[in-house]
């Protein structure tokens, strides 16, 4: 599996990122800076965390006007596979890969906490080494992760099975609960909490490791 | 604010120089200032930037050490931690700021502390945070505290560096003058540490970071004075953050500094452009001429006294080898972060500014910090605190007084506090707040190394005793270490005091400082750095002494760090340390009995290393399951924490012969609460008597309820009681507080 990490000035979790692909891959990803413009040969695009832009106008907004996005975008239009984490998902859904916004958190303060999520489709290739319906830990950081998606989009995501993670308990106002949610081709992922931060590497927890392995399964 | 205006008494005074400082600055110009001259040397020698009143006390500290690579004096100590590596840490304090902005003070006092830091070449990789608030029932207080997490979490979480630990505490004593401490701790390579020194001559200066503005001009005066009504007017003063800008200025400046191109860096802090530059040219033996045109400004037609006394953030000045300015300017432009060559080192020995093609300064550079007020001030012992007698104090309900401490504002949860921080990113906390340990732990990053940082002191023994609640301070820093499986390497501190101008609050910081010395050299913990804040008064009444301890150890296994959280149903609860019930100046004491001021604990420094070293030894040979420190509300505080992180219940049996106040909320020092498996008792017995320790069973591990003697309470619900003090006090104002 070839992985590129797409460094923008304000990512804070492309390192931790690559790390995370580092232990399930033996191999460090190509880490890529924004302005370059080549993805070739790569078979997974990570949109990291962090505050691409210092959150200014909107977070990921600025971002999603640089160069490598129009790379991004057509390599997921290519059919291969990009994961947006936190920031990353909020750039997703600025470039229109992914419908919906992310709005400030109802409770209005950044919220950092290790988080129950439903797994409600494993048939991915993101999420195949989840049992479907499982309860998963993963911690979740960040300011502006309230979902929200006009009606009918909501019902499509819904009746296509988009909605890959829902919060056990809503932390931020999402609307159904989501946490995460693929589009129509199933080859973009996007989730607010950090699977890259459930490595069992810090603690026991090893949830998130599980979404890199089934990523490299589905994709070797 | 032009150059040509009359230098007069008025504007001397305004300057904060007294009639001697300026006549001392005068004789050695060997003329009359004009305003940019005044307004280099007034910051330059003020008390934040001179360490005029505390200099020479300071003096007193330990600071070398067989790990000390670089103490006091620099940026930030830099100690060794082994293969190769290096912490870099410091505290630093942003009070007067907080209290007038409480969102940009805060963040701008973590964003500061932070190019201290990586200003000599360390990655910041940890933040800590100690806050003091006047009393929960301030009409300002639930705004400041919604204000200084916000800007706290609003900073750290963006620039991408965990925020892992701290304190946070009430009394009505900062209701005029709250406190905010930040401490930042990096990783860098012992062989590549950065220092300040421009040596050479013909060297270019480079600017690198934001522009500069008229934001934070005499932002060093301010800290050097007190509050009075007026302190809202002094908002113009506070600094703006741009945490975005911070993190591209960190990556853009280690880039940099793997290329070899650099001789000497420096961050403008406090008084900016001045500081900086005449700290460089200072350490360097070297004059430095600036061409204030060239500095990249973001307000049209500034002066050379504002561009000078400028304090606008996340600049950072650097002296470059020569030749390397275009390939050093090529990294900043990547980051799309300003950059210029704004002059260079010269052999005049003189500060030189250009500005609109006519000199606006020629002045000599080593009178400035040769010549810089240092003062012998008077200072009183503080009176002699009465004795508490706990004998004298009613019998309680103990379950009913262990709910009572345990929802007290100072006890509770912060949850809601370090909720709103960033604690995980960069993927190597293994502790932090929510975790249950008595120092955050964080990965040597791809190593099996940690460190374990704490920050620790309590006002309330400092006030009632100087001495002694300095040496308290450092030895609970130190024994948090212990308790974390770390050896304690080195301190850094920041001492919040009143105005040294008072004997009274001389006495304090003296007192203070020759108690922390004392504690320092018995346990080998030097200071390596620090920051001293003076003039934290309100209308003449100061805040309780606060000298705050930063303390870094060092975890050589992580397999070996320790926490209080994995204590097990069976277990024994095993006390290290000898009790005799000391209630004077408890939390008992404060939130049962309303009694302050009284002595308080002694502390024992041989009692603290014979128990710490026991401690750790058993921590090595695994005898022990889970440790806390004790310390506010004593062994029963401890037990409730130990189950609570635990979630499971504990037993304590009362004491033969102390009362249950005594016993359970006595304060004691040099005491560490164990949980350990029943079949390593007899071990732990013989290394005890091995090492000449006290140690006794006080109780188990067990079931779903506290149990002090007779007396219990569920599990849940005395945390349900910890837990909702905090949310409860700041929901009334949340919604529109938080920034």
């Amino acid at each position: 599996m070839r992985v590129a990490v797409i460094v923008f000035p304000g990512s804070n979790c492309d390192r931790d990122a690559a790390d995370a692909i580092m232990q399930v891959t033996g191999k460090m990803p190509k880490m890529v800076w924004h302005r370059e413009a080549e993805l070739n040969s790569i078979d997974l695009v990570v949109l990291p965390g962090g505050f691409a832009y210092g959150d200014y106008l909107r977070p990921g907004a600025i971002a999603a006007q640089s160069p490598i996005m129009k790379q991004v975008r057509a390599h997921a239009d290519a059919g291969r596979y990009v994961l947006g984490i936190c920031n990353g998902f909020q750039v997703l859904t600025e470039i229109g890969l992914l419908p919906g916004v992310l709005m400030p958190n109802s409770g209005t303060k950044f919220v950092c906490k290790p988080l129950k999520l439903k797994v409600e489709n494993s048939d991915t290739a993101f999420t195949n080494g989840y049992k479907n319906n499982s309860s998963i830990s993963i911690p979740l950081a960040h300011h502006d992760g309230n979902y929200l998606v006009q009606d009918d989009e909501l019902s499509q995501l819904e009746d296509n099975g988009q909605v890959v993670f829902r919060y056990e308990v809503n932390p931020n106002g999402s609307v159904n609960d989501i946490a995460g949610i693929t589009n129509q081709q199933v080859n973009v992922l996007g989730m607010m909490p950090h699977p890259e931060r459930a490595m069992g590497k810090t603690d026991a927890n090893n949830d998130g490791e599980t979404l890199f392995k089934s990523l490299m399964e589905a994709l070797q | 604010m032009s150059n040509d205006v009359e230098i007069t008494a008025q504007i001397v005074a305004e300057h904060g120089l007294n009639q001697q400082e300026y006549d001392t600055f005068c004789q050695q110009l060997g003329r009359t200032p004009n305003l940019t001259e005044l307004g280099i040397c007034s910051v330059m020698w003020s008390e934040h930037c001179s360490y005029k009143s505390s200099r020479i006390h300071l003096a007193k500290f330990p600071t070398t050490g067989k790990k000390v690579i670089c103490g006091p004096g620099e940026n930030a100590g830099v100690i060794d931690i082994g293969d190769g590596d290096a912490v870099i840490f410091k505290m630093e304090s942003h009070n007067h700021p907080s209290f007038i902005e409480p969102y940009q003070g805060a963040a701008t006092g973590v964003g500061g502390i932070m190019r201290d830091v990586f200003t000599m070449g360390a990655r910041p990789i940890a933040l800590l945070n100690a806050l003091r608030f006047g009393e929960p029932e301030h009409h300002k207080t639930r705004s400041l505290v919604a204000g200084v997490v916000a800007g706290i979490g609003g900073y750290g979480n963006c620039v991408g560096v965990p925020t892992v630990g701290g304190e946070v505490n009430f009394d009505a004593g900062y209701n005029g003058n709250i406190l905010v401490n930040a401490m930042c701790v990096g990783l860098a390579k012992a062989d590549s540490i950065f220092y300040s020194a421009a040596k050479g001559v013909g060297n270019s200066i480079l600017y690198v970071g934001a522009r500069t503005g008229r934001d934070g001009i005499h932002g060093a005066t301010m800290a050097s004075a007190e509050f009075d009504d007026d302190a809202e007017e002094k908002r113009p003063t506070v600094q703006v953050g741009d945490p975005f800008t911070e993190k591209r200025l960190i990556e853009a400046c280690l880039e940099l500094m793997a290329t070899g191109n650099i001789i000497a860096i420096q961050d403008m802090g406090a008084a900016g452009l001045t500081s900086s530059s005449i700290e460089m040219a200072d350490k360097g033996g070297v004059g430095i001429e600036l061409d204030l045109d060239r500095v990249p400004q973001r307000e049209t037609g500034m002066s050379a006294y504002e561009m000078m006394l400028s304090e606008s953030q996340e600049r950072m000045l650097i002296v470059l080898k020569p030749g390397t300015e275009d390939s050093s300017r090529r990294i900043f432009t990547k980051w799309e972060l300003d950059v210029d060559v704004i002059g260079k080192t010269t052999d005049t020995g003189n500060l030189t500014l250009q500005h609109h093609g006519e000199t606006v300064c020629d002045m000599p550079i080593a009178p400035l910090s040769d010549l810089a007020p240092k003062y012998d001030r008077p200072w009183v012992k503080t009176a002699k605190a009465p004795h508490l007698d706990a004998g004298s104090l009613p019998q309680r309900d103990a379950i009913d007084v262990l709910c009572r401490l345990m929802s007290a504002p100072d006890m509770a949860s912060k949850r809601w506090v370090w909720e709103q921080y960033d604690r995980h990113v960069m993927g190597d906390t293994l502790m932090a707040s929510a975790s249950g340990s008595d120092a955050a732990i964080v990965r040597v990053r791809q190593t099996d190394k940690a460190l374990a940082i704490s920050s620790d002191c309590t006002p309330r023994y400092v006030k009632a005793d100087p001495y002694r609640g300095g040496k308290q301070a450092v030895a609970e820093s130190w024994r948090n270490l212990i308790a974390s499986g770390a050896k304690p390497i080195a301190i850094t501190d920041c001492l919040n005091f009143g105005n040294p101008e008072r004997p009274e609050i001389m006495g304090q910081l003296v007192q203070a400082i020759e108690g922390m010395s004392k504690a320092c050299k018995k346990l080998s913990y030097p200071v390596v750095s620090g920051n001293v804040s003076l003039y934290n008064e309100t209308k003449g009444s100061a805040i309780p002494p606060t000298p705050t301890v930063g303390g870094v150890g060092i975890i050589k296994d992580i397999s070996t760090a320790m926490g209080f959280a994995s204590a097990k149903e069976g277990d024994m609860l095993i006390l290290v340390g000898d009790t005799k019930g000391w209630l004077g100046s408890s939390i008992y004491a404060r939130e049962i009995e309303n009694l302050s001021g009284h002595k308080p604990p002694p502390v024992s420094l041989s009692s603290e290393l014979q128990n710490g070293k026991f401690v750790r030894k058993a921590n090595k040979k695994s005898l022990l399951r889970a440790v806390h420190d004790l310390s506010d509300g004593g062994l029963a505080c401890a037990a409730a924490d130990m189950a609570i992180a635990s979630n499971v219940g504990v037993v304590l049996e009362p004491h033969s012969v102390l009362s249950d106040h005594a016993w359970y909320f006595g304060e004691d020092q040099a005491r560490y609460l164990l949980s350990i498996d029943a079949a390593n008792y007899d071990k732990l017995q013989k290394l005890a008597i091995k090492k000449g320790v006290s140690v006794s069973y006080v109780g188990e591990v067990r079931g779903g309820d506290i149990r002090l003697g007779s007396s219990r309470i569920n599990l849940s619900d005395l945390q349900n009681k910890w837990e909702q003090w905090f949310p409860k006090f700041m929901e009334k104002t949340d919604a529109n507080a938080s920034k």
